[in-house]
């Protein structure tokens, strides 16, 4: 017994030592010149779908680097994998501030991984970019919090506001949600009846199914015996398949007209590759799709260098959807870094907060909350799908926008008779 | 009318979820049901069936034929990974459920890593001319990517139902359940016996496999939902009955559809559990097994 | 054998030390990381309670770790309740699964006690996900109060708190280990008939485990709403959780205290390293083999190894 202790004791230092080494190393680290910026990424995991969203980071860095960097100081990325797990989320920014001394912090990817990371960036006080993360900031009012996608005010709620606008515009009277347990579809399931309510449309269906099903048969039915006309659907990629093929076996009536709006997936190549013509028809939110309507400096050119690296690392050949987004999110810290002069992190959420920036996914201007000041969610319909090739959604006229009304480059067909065409 | 329509309707998406549930039961009927090896990695190895049937998909094989083919070098998988099981520690007479869960919990570990190293983390599905179609009697409309799997899961069960009970090496694998000694004083060799059947298990995880990737898209972690699910069919049925495994599936699987369309989608998951649990404490032989 | 007084004495030693560490360390992230590892040591000698001295195999620690961070959270919000409350709260949750499960389970054999704890984390993930209040899928943000100034920040106090549970946990095991209760949960992982003939009551004494096993490990749970300020299913009720929970004693060697511990250390550190530093698929790659490895190698773990070597020696 005595010697196992004392074997103990040495191993456990050993692995103290262990510990302590990154930080001796690190330390040396803090006063070099480059400015860093750190982040959290779903390598792997069930988030890890999203690690796409790393290549927008580093074509940014390369631009800038190129470009004689920031301040004259180079840009560098330290980005960690946080296993698509919250619970590792408060160590790996604390390594980031307190060891790697990072100058801008990148949230995670999503709502649930960044919940975690708000209060640690309110009690330090420090430069946050929110990465698709849907109304993070609402409750804590964190006045350096800025987010990069197009969500809008009160985005919990409104981001699929859009749809209902559709459906008011087309005079829907009976409204159908169904949406998965998770806190993004059950908000905007949530917001989406009040919605509908207000507009004086009748909600005649409302089911939250788990995350996890896979057969929505007995869903459909329900919903076809309610004879609604419009299905707000907030779903997940592989339920949203489920439901894309259950509309096609099972059917789902001739008075649904609008059919979509909040399903996550339709936006991934993978999915559009699979379903390929069962898609037509149908309508679903996106934040970039290459319509004539959206063409802003940079963008093309960014989803061409994009394309090639993607194809290397087995990742969404298309990267419409998040990469983008964070590739604008660096162009909000350089911009700002540029104007201001300064890497001063109140300087610089000042100067976002009073100014719009010009992006490659448009122009960005925040309120109080650092969201952005209008809402830009894409509703987007699949029109003349044919075959399952996966080049066909580069083209414009795939995924028509429908909503907002000024990015609009088409009008809505119904469901049916888009799905004859 | 309606009521009827929509139990009718559950009943019968009930039963073709269950048949679903017991093809990728199956495998662990085998191995923990009769060897009382707890593989866990059981429903990991139907999703590397999965990306199997996928691959040879894409060369456009029906995924289906391609499920008994991949049954093959499944087979020799599992012979392989037994005796490495057994050399690990069975054969030096201290196999516990601790060690063994663990090795196992490693092994789809390594499974599910290997899957997304090799094919990334995208969602990944199959083509066949029946996809996206379904059949329809009276008012039950089924689509016949749940209905072609389902189908498989009896003729399955039935054929190994006759293996083990018709031929001798079947009924040595159930002897070897029972009575390791007595098979050895009968001249058999008991390690080969388990060696055959964890092949055959491993050889169902493949054709599950193909099952599941026919009803809907995967990804590399899509076998932990089922994890829990597959045990619970194992022990409702009864440890080691393989026509028990089909009833028990269907039973899970229909309490599962009632659950979801008359109560609530999201208390569905907890189904199979609360009857896992029930049986354990009320009936812990499970409906088909003999006391022991 | 140091003598039981002593080794308290010692532990409470370790405890107040731990009280000085936030002016020695200045930088946050150590606690952050050390509480961590601290949290697995706990998961781990709670588990080991049952799963190493009884032979039992727990397969949802997570259970017990996220009803122990639920119960946290819910106190902390409805009633804003003190850390203490907390703790002794996810511990009364934790010894009424422990014994609602072991009641069901532990008369047959040990597998289907296995198994149904795997059922356990499932049944509790889906009755939070059904529970509003809890937040459901979405997780529960909760603002802690303000820790006490000695500490200078939340994750300081969380790891001192984490730090005495741990010396508790540890010195409960210990006691267990030496006293009857151990030599009685000894004989029953020997040979459970053989303890029941020689007078062992071998129920009554499982039940005792589960629930002190149940109880600690939901402890260890409690302080994660404050360490997180956010808790969510995934994390709460995560596989990593129930996995390292078994993989740490097993690395380390399950007959005796220090094996969890030494275990956890190990392992907790090389994953919180890891997490910063190879950040791939690799990273989950090399738990799975290391996990084959120790069985196929090494299945009493490290600190059998050594006492494997003594003998051969």
């Amino acid at each position: 017994m005595k010697i196992t202790r004392r074997n103990f004791t040495q191993i456990g230092l050993g692995t103290m030592a262990g510990i302590a080494a990154p930080a001796v190393w690190s330390g040396a680290h803090a006063q070099s010149q480059p400015i860093r910026i750190g982040a959290s990424a779903s390598l792997t995991g069930p988030l890890s779908g999203t690690k796409n969203l790393v290549i927008g980071y580093e074509l940014w860095r390369d631009d800038i680097n190129a470009a004689g960097g920031l301040l004259g100081r180079k840009v560098e990325l330290v980005i960690y994998d946080d296993q698509s797990v919250p619970a590792n989320i408060p160590g790996i920014y604390s390594k980031l501030v307190d060891v790697d001394k990072v100058d801008f912090l990148f949230s995670p990817y999503g709502a649930n991984l960044t919940a975690p990371v708000m209060p640690f960036a309110k009690s330090r006080d420090r430069f946050i970019i929110g990465i698709l993360t849907l109304a993070a900031n609402d409750t804590i009012k964190h006045d350096k919090f800025f987010q990069a996608a197009p969500w809008g005010p009160n985005g919990a709620e409104n981001w699929a506001r859009g749809f209902f606008d559709l459906a008011n515009g087309n005079g829907i009277k009976k409204m159908a949600i169904l949406a998965a347990d998770t806190e993004f579809s059950k908000t905007a399931a949530a917001g989406g009846r009040r919605v509908s309510e207000q507009f004086g449309m009748q909600v005649v269906d409302y089911q939250i199914y788990p995350p996890t099903n896979r057969d929505f048969s007995a869903i459909l039915r329900n919903v076809r015996a309610s004879a609604a006309e419009a299905v707000f659907v907030c779903s997940y990629p592989a339920d949203s398949t489920g439901i894309v093929r259950g509309i096609q076996e099972i059917g789902i009536g001739d008075q649904v007209r609008l059919f979509g709006g909040g399903m996550v997936g339709t936006q991934y190549a993978s999915l559009l590759e699979n379903l390929g013509p069962a898609l037509n028809g149908i309508t679903s939110f996106h934040l970039y799709v290459p319509e004539p309507t959206l063409k802003f400096t940079g963008i093309d050119d960014f989803l061409s260098r994009y394309a090639p690296i993607a194809k290397q690392r087995q990742v969404d050949p298309l990267g419409f959807y998040i990469p983008p987004f964070t590739y604008a999110a660096g162009q909000l810290i350089s911009t700002a870094v540029k104007a201001t002069g300064t890497i001063d992190q109140a300087k610089v959420s000042q100067w976002l907060h009073a100014n719009a920036v010009e992006t490659i996914v448009g122009k960005m201007s925040f309120n109080e909350l650092g969201d952005w000041t209008q809402r830009r969610v894409l509703m987007c319909q699949f029109r003349n799908i044919q075959g399952n090739d996966i080049d066909q959604f580069r083209q414009a006229g795939k995924q028509v926008i429908v909503d907002p009304p000024a990015y609009k480059s088409g009008d809505l067909m119904s469901l049916a008779q888009s799905r004859k065409a | 009318m309606l009521i009827l329509d929509l139990g009718l309707n559950a009943l019968v998406t009930g039963v073709v979820l269950g048949s679903i549930y017991a093809l990728v039961a199956l495998g662990l009927a085998i191995t923990f049901g009769l060897l009382h090896i707890p593989n866990v990695a059981h429903p990991a190895m139907v999703i590397g069936g999965s990306y199997a049937v996928a691959i040879s998909n894409s060369y456009g094989m029906d995924p289906l034929v391609a499920g008994v083919l991949w049954a093959i070098p499944f087979y020799a998988l599992g012979v392989i990974l037994y005796e490495f099981y057994s050399r690990s520690f069975e054969s030096r007479g201290r196999g516990n459920t601790l060690q063994s869960l663990t090795l196992f919990f490693g092994i789809s570990l390594i499974i599910e890593v290997g899957l997304v190293v090799a094919f990334g983390t995208d969602l990944r599905s199959i083509r066949a001319g029946y996809i996206g179609h379904s059949l329809t009697v009276g008012f039950i409309v089924m689509p016949y990517r749940f209905l072609i799997p389902a189908a498989l899961a009896p003729v399955v069960i039935f054929l190994l139902w006759l293996y083990m009970t018709r031929t001798n090496t079947g009924l040595a694998i159930r002897a070897v359940a029972y009575e390791e000694r007595a098979l050895q004083i009968c001249g058999l060799d008991p390690a080969a016996i388990k060696r055959h059947a964890f092949g055959i298990a491993m050889a169902m995880a493949a054709l599950a496999g193909a099952a599941l990737v026919i009803t809907g898209p995967i990804d590399p972690f899509a076998g932990r939902a089922h994890i829990g699910r597959v045990f619970a069919v194992v022990v409702l049925a009864g440890m080691g009955t393989i026509p028990g495994t089909l009833v028990a599936a269907i039973l899970i699987g229909v309490a599962e559809s009632f659950v979801m369309t008359f109560l609530s989608p999201s208390w569905a998951p907890g189904v199979a559990f609360a009857i896992l649990l029930a049986t354990l404490g009320l009936r812990p032989n499970g409906l088909f097994g003999a006391l022991r | 054998m140091m003598r039981m007084p002593l080794f308290i004495a010692v532990a409470a030693l370790v405890a107040v030390g731990g009280l000085f560490l936030p002016l020695v360390v200045p930088n946050p992230f150590y606690f952050y990381a050390g509480y961590v590892v601290l949290q697995y040591m706990v998961i781990a000698t709670g588990w080991n309670i049952l799963g190493g001295y009884a032979g039992y195999t727990n397969f949802g620690a997570s259970a017990f770790f996220g009803a122990g961070a639920y119960m946290a959270a819910f106190l902390l919000k409805a009633f804003g309740a003190p850390m203490l409350v907390q703790l002794i709260g996810a511990g009364c949750i934790g010894v009424i699964l422990g014994v609602a499960t072991g009641y069901l389970t532990l008369r047959i054999q040990g597998i289907y006690f296995a198994i149904a704890t795997v059922a356990l984390v499932v049944v509790l993930e889906t009755l939070v996900h059904n529970t509003d209040y809890l937040g459901g899928a979405a997780g529960l943000q909760v603002l802690a109060p303000a820790p006490p100034a000695w500490f200078g920040g939340q994750p300081q106090y969380v790891f001192f708190i984490m730090l005495v549970l741990t010396v508790s946990a540890v010195v409960v095991a210990r006691w267990i280990e030496v006293s009857w209760i151990g030599r009685s949960l000894r004989a029953i992982r020997a040979s459970e008939p053989a303890a029941e003939c020689s007078g062992v009551p071998t129920l009554r004494l499982k039940l005792l485990a589960c629930a002190i096993s149940g109880g600690i490990m939901s402890m260890a749970g409690a302080p994660y709403a404050t360490y997180s300020s956010y808790v969510d299913p995934v994390s709460a009720f995560s596989l990593t959780v129930g996995l390292n929970a078994l993989a740490m004693p097993l690395i380390g060697g399950t007959r005796s205290w220090p094996g969890p511990v030494l275990g956890a250390l190990l392992l907790a550190s090389v994953q919180q390293v890891a997490t910063v530093t190879i950040s791939s698929e690799f990273n989950i790659l090399a738990v799975g083999v290391v996990l084959i490895a120790f069985v196929a190698l090494a299945p009493e773990g490290l600190l059998g190894l050594r006492a494997f070597r003594r003998r051969v020696s």
